[in-house]
Formats: structure tokens, C-alpha cells, sequence
């Protein structure tokens, strides 16, 4: 399938999936499908780096906080430039703010898209486990600032106010939201799809396999690298955007959460991470059972549940689902040319 | 005498306090085949991974088409023209045989000329590059699949895939059978005669002999010896060296 045919079709289920969440006729479906869809860009985005260059990000929350404060330190430009700036100029600002979600986007996604590469440019000649304890750092650093930073609320946070309704569309708010991120994981499984089917798939898996080899076939891995963390860093950054408008409150602790880290990572190694359908399995599965789990039990079990089925899956299947329906597949092929040969062996 | 296709000046190589290679002087000139022998341990890996760019040799400087390569990364040098297969084959392992012989021709050969190469056109040439070292049955096979053999022959193709001025083959040859080796050097032969200048490493002497126009020796970092491989073959020094061993 081309990427043109390819956009067109997953639009179509989009919307389809749309469809199927207002007949349900319950708001709680949208407040669910968010966080469910968040958790596809977020797998998807930390596989593009993780799956298919082998470079392990811990650091993902930092990235999604990124895309979160982003919006918030827009969102409260006119106090400041009520204070600093002369009367007409602010009052411009005022009119311009809040932006429209998808520029929130798009700004989280260039905020956190250039900490990504000054992270991998920092990062270039680390491996394995010492790249993943820079990311770790990473993550405490921004954390750290953005405690320390008033103007986006430090530690005590801040509040960002959602409108009821979408005033353009007239839609309930959170299904708007709903809506956006639904685009976003459009956006995110096609430029992954994509990659996976270029010439930088090639580089990505040769990164991936052996970098000595790669350079010495004549790929450039630090360029492809930084090109990796940049892409990884601002999907990421773009499903943080629209998070205060989602949660109305936005403080450090929720925005770097245990939960996107681990999530972002599980997700894909659960799904399998050599296609871009792993991260998407992955989200769409472990999200659903850790809404299930959060209002039937609590949010920390969902969690726990998640780290078990992530061991569990590391143990038993470590290629991901993708990997057991590819063995499934071999051996019932097996399977059948025996049966064939049996057959003819009778005759 | 036109200026020689490598020139290695003073090359020196240290791991800590191990002096792997010292003052290796060296002209490769256009054209040429040239053996590299010595025993285990004497520093040719090092040497190569220093023409490439894999190590970085603190002392020295090599120069490829009259152009200094300091602190050039290995992938420019390889796409400059050098090319190199490792001692311990390095496939990449997620790729199918035919993919990995698509990595140089995407990122050398496309990116040398500029020109987009229709897909099909790709696949001809890793087809070619496949039959010319006998793996044609293999391409769809990943690397794992491969025998030790088809491995090394797999390594030498996807460093002839970049399409090299300059081709280091390093122990290409080591466990093939006899009539393999045969094959292998006539295949390294005829590659040379289309314009490829290659350095041989080999352990194997009977092809070093019949491959080689020229012949180096390096024992414990340096070079002992350079010249016509009848002549080298019985230095003094060189006996001394590996019947010492
Ligand atoms: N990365 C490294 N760190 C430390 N020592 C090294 C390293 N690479 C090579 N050496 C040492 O440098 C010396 C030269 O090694 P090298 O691999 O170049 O030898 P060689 O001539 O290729 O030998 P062989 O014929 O066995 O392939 C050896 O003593 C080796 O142990
Ligand atoms: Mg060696």
C-alpha cells in the first residue's frame, strides 16, 4: 500500500472509530479513547527510536511534559505580556491566545522535537544501557526546571481552563479532543509506516544491528540517530500538547508520570517492535486493560498490571505479539506442507 | 609516477599502553594487489580499521586520492571509494541477505551518484552481486540462516556492493575449502582487472601467492618487509618472524 492509499484508509477507520464512540452516546467513552489514543502516539513515537534504531528512551515523559507545558506557557503569554508589554500589543496577544489545539500541537512538537536532538546530540556516542540512564537523567533535569520554573506553576502547577464546548464544531470539548488525538495517531502511525519503508528504515535497522557495519556500508548513524531522537522527541512532545486542556489541572507529578515511561515502552515491546503495528497493538491492548483496571480497581494496580505482562511478555515472547503470530504463522505453513507431503507420500 | 590511490604516512595505533601499530609507511598505488600478511596479533585489523575510519589512529595520516582523511568518519571514507569486508563477519542481522546488500547500494552508490535508482534497477544489482559469490538461492534467508562460508561470502559481497576504488578484504577466506579460496581469488582477480585496487589479508599462503603482485608484512606493529612476493617470501627476517612463532 502506498502512503497516500495508506493515509486515506487509516483515516477511514479513524472515522469510523469516531463513529462507533458517539453512538456509544457516553462521554466517559471519549475520556477513556483519549488516553488510550495518547498512549498509541506515545508508543509509536518512542518505537521509532526504541524498535527500530535499539535505542532504549526511559525518558519519555519528559518529552510528552515538554509538549504539556508548551501549552501552558502559551496559553499564559497575556498575563505576562500584560506585564511587560505595552497595552495594544497585549491585548493582541490576548486575542491570539489560547491557539487552536493542533498549533498547541505543533508548538509541543518543535519544543520537544529540538530537546530530542539536543538530547541525541549530547547522547551521540553512547550505547545500550548507557544511553537509557542519559535519557533517565534527562527526564529528572527537566522535571527539576520545570518544578523550579513559577511562570508555568512550578511545583504547585497550573490551571488550564476547558471550555465546555468547541466553539467552531459545537462538539462536547473532550470529544474534540478526542477527536485531535485521533488525528495525531493518523499522523504518528503514517510517518512511522513510512520510515519503516524508506531508505532511513534501512538505516534505522542497520543502527539497530550493528553500527560498525553501518558506517562501513556508508550509512551516517549519527546523522540517522539525531534524525531518530528529533522525530521520537516531537510525536512525543505533540501527544503532550493537548494534556492540560484533557486534564484542566497539570502539575510536574502528572506530567512526567511513572506511567508514560513505562507505558511507552511496554506497549511496544508487548506489540512487537520491527512494525508499526507492534506499538499500535500494544497501545490499543495494555490501554484498554489499564482503563478497565483503573476504574474497577485503582490506577496504581493498572499499572503494576502492566509491569507484569511486560515481564511476562519479555520472558515468554520477547518479539512482541507481532513475533508469536509470526511463529504461529511458520508453523501452521509447517504444519500444512507436511500434511501435504503425507498426502502425497499415501498416493 | 602518478600519485598513488592510498598513501599511509607514519601511521601509529596505541590501546592503552599496547602499541599496536608504529610508523607504518605505505603506498597502495591504482590499480594494484596487493598482499598484507603477518602473524596472529601483528596489527593488520588495526591497520584496516585505521584506513577506515573504524579506529582512529592518534599518529600518522592516510590519504586516499591525494585527499587527507583526518578525522573523516567511515562512512564518508566509504563512500569515497573504500571499502572493506570485517575479519568476524557483522551482518545485520534483521535484514534478509538481498537487504543487506541494499544498505551500500542505498546509501554508497545512490548517494555517491545522486541518481535515484528505480527500484528494479536495485534489485538487479543485488541479484548480480548475489550470483557472483554464489548466494543467489540465499537472498531471501536471514543472515542466521547462513553457514559459516556463506557468511564471509556474504560480507565480502556487501563490501563490493558500494561499488569501491579500494577494496580491503580482510580474511575473506578463512574455513573456505580449497576449491572456494580458488573461487574467491579468481572472483578478486576479475574485480581488479575492472579497475578495483584490493588489499588482501589472508592467513591461506597459496592464495596471498597467486593473488599478490606485491607483498607487505607487518610483525608486532610494523612493517618488516615490502616488495615482490617471491623476494618477501624469502626475507630472512620474514622467516625469522613466523618461524619464531
Ligand atoms: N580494541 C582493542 N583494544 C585493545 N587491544 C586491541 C584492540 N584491537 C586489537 N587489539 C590488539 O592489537 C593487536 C593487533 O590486533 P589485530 O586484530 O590488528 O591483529 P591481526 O594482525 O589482525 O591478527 P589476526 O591475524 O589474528 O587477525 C592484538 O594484540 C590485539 O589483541
Ligand atoms: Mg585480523
Amino acid at each position: 500500500m502506498r502512503t497516500p492509499v495508506f493515509i486515506v484508509a487509516s483515516l477511514i477507520v479513524a472515522a469510523v472509530v469516531y463513529g462507533l464512540a458517539r453512538l456509544a452516546g457516553n462521554d466517559y467513552v471519549f475520556f477513556a479513547g483519549y488516553v488510550i489514543l495518547q498512549f498509541v502516539v506515545l508508543a509509536t513515537a518512542w518505537n521509532i527510536l526504541g524498535g527500530y534504531c535499539g535505542y532504549v528512551n526511559f525518558g519519555s515523559a519528559a518529552f510528552f511534559a515538554l509538549g504539556a507545558y508548551t501549552t501552558v506557557a502559551l496559553v499564559k503569554l497575556p498575563n505576562l505580556a500584560a506585564k511587560y508589554l505595552p497595552e495594544g500589543l497585549a491585548s493582541v496577544i490576548a486575542a491570539a491566545v489560547p491557539p487552536p489545539i493542533p498549533v498547541l500541537m505543533l508548538a509541543g512538537g518543535v519544543i520537544a522535537g529540538l530537546v530530542g536532538l539536543g538530547t541525541g546530540y549530547l547522547t551521540l556516542r553512547l550505547r545500550g544501557v548507557f544511553f537509557a540512564i542519559a535519557t533517565l537523567a534527562l527526564a529528572v533535569v527537566l522535571q527539576t526546571l520545570i518544578v523550579n520554573w513559577d511562570y508555568v506553576g512550578g511545583s504547585r502547577g497550573a490551571y488550564v481552563i476547558r471550555p465546555q464546548v468547541h466553539a467552531l464544531t459545537g462538539i462536547n470539548y473532550v470529544e474534540y479532543l478526542f477527536v485531535m488525538m485521533l488525528l495525531l495517531s493518523v499522523t504518528a502511525l503514517t510517518v512511522a509506516r513510512a520510515i519503516e519503508r524508506s531508505q532511513l528504515g534501512y538505516g534505522f535497522a542497520t543502527i539497530r544491528d550493528d553500527e560498525l557495519a553501518a558506517e562501513a556500508s556508508g550509512v551516517p548513524t549519527l546523522r540517522l540517530k539525531l534524525v531518530a531522537t528529533t522525530i521520537s522527541g516531537a510525536l512525543m512532545g505533540m501527544a503532550g500538547a493537548p494534556f492540560p486542556y484533557y486534564i484542566g489541572y497539570l502539575e510536574p507529578a502528572s506530567a512526567f508520570g511513572l506511567a508514560y515511561a513505562v507505558n511507552s515502552i511496554a506497549m511496544p515491546m508487548i506489540g512487537g517492535t520491527t512494525s508499526w503495528v507492534g506499538p499500535l497493538l500494544g497501545a490499543l491492548l495494555l490501554g484498554t486493560l489499564q482503563q478497565i483496571a483503573t476504574v474497577t480497581i485503582s490506577s496504581a494496580v493498572s499499572l503494576l498490571l502492566v509491569g507484569l505482562l511486560l515481564v511476562a511478555f519479555v520472558v515468554i515472547a520477547p518479539n512482541g505479539l507481532l513475533g508469536l503470530f509470526d511463529k504461529l504463522r511458520q508453523r501452521i505453513g509447517a504444519a500444512r506442507a507436511s500434511g501435504g507431503n503425507a498426502r502425497t507420500g499415501a498416493a | 609516477m602518478s600519485a598513488p590511490l592510498l598513501r599511509v604516512e607514519n601511521v601509529g595505533k596505541r590501546f592503552g599502553g599496547f602499541i599496536a601499530l608504529e610508523g607504518i609507511n605505505l603506498d597502495v598505488a591504482n590499480g594494484e594487489r596487493l598482499g598484507l600478511i603477518g602473524p596472529n596479533g601483528s596489527g593488520k585489523s588495526t591497520l584496516v580499521n585505521c584506513l577506515c575510519g573504524t579506529l582512529r589512529n592518534e599518529i600518522g595520516r592516510v590519504s586516499f586520492e591525494g585527499r587527507a582523511l583526518d578525522g573523516l568518519p567511515a562512512h564518508q571514507r566509504t563512500r569515497l571509494g573504500m571499502a572493506r569486508s570485517f575479519q568476524l563477519p557483522r551482518p545485520f542481522t534483521s535484514l534478509s541477505v538481498a537487504e543487506n546488500l541494499r544498505v551500500p547500494l542505498l546509501y554508497t552508490v545512490k548517494a555517491r551518484s545522486g541518481i535515484t535508482h528505480a527500484g528494479a534497477d536495485l534489485d538487479a544489482r543485488c541479484h548480480d552481486l548475489l550470483a557472483l559469490v554464489g548466494l543467489e538461492s540465499k537472498a531471501t534467508k536471514r543472515p542466521r540462516d547462513l553457514t559459516q562460508v556463506e557468511m564471509r561470502k556474504l560480507e565480502l559481497a556487501r563490501a563490493m556492493a558500494s561499488d569501491p576504488k579500494l577494496l580491503i578484504a580482510d580474511e575473506a577466506m578463512a574455513g573456505l575449502s580449497q576449491s572456494e579460496v580458488n573461487d574467491i581469488v579468481a572472483l578478486l582477480i576479475r574485480m581488479n582487472e575492472r579497475g578495483v585496487t584490493i588489499v588482501l589479508i589472508e592467513h591461506i599462503m597459496s592464495a596471498v601467492m597467486s593473488f599478490s603482485q606485491r607483498l607487505v608484512v607487518l610483525v608486532s606493529g610494523r612493517k618488516i618487509a615490502d616488495g615482490k612476493p617471491d623476494d618477501v617470501i624469502r626475507d630472512a627476517e620474514v622467516e625469522r618472524a613466523y618461524l619464531g612463532q
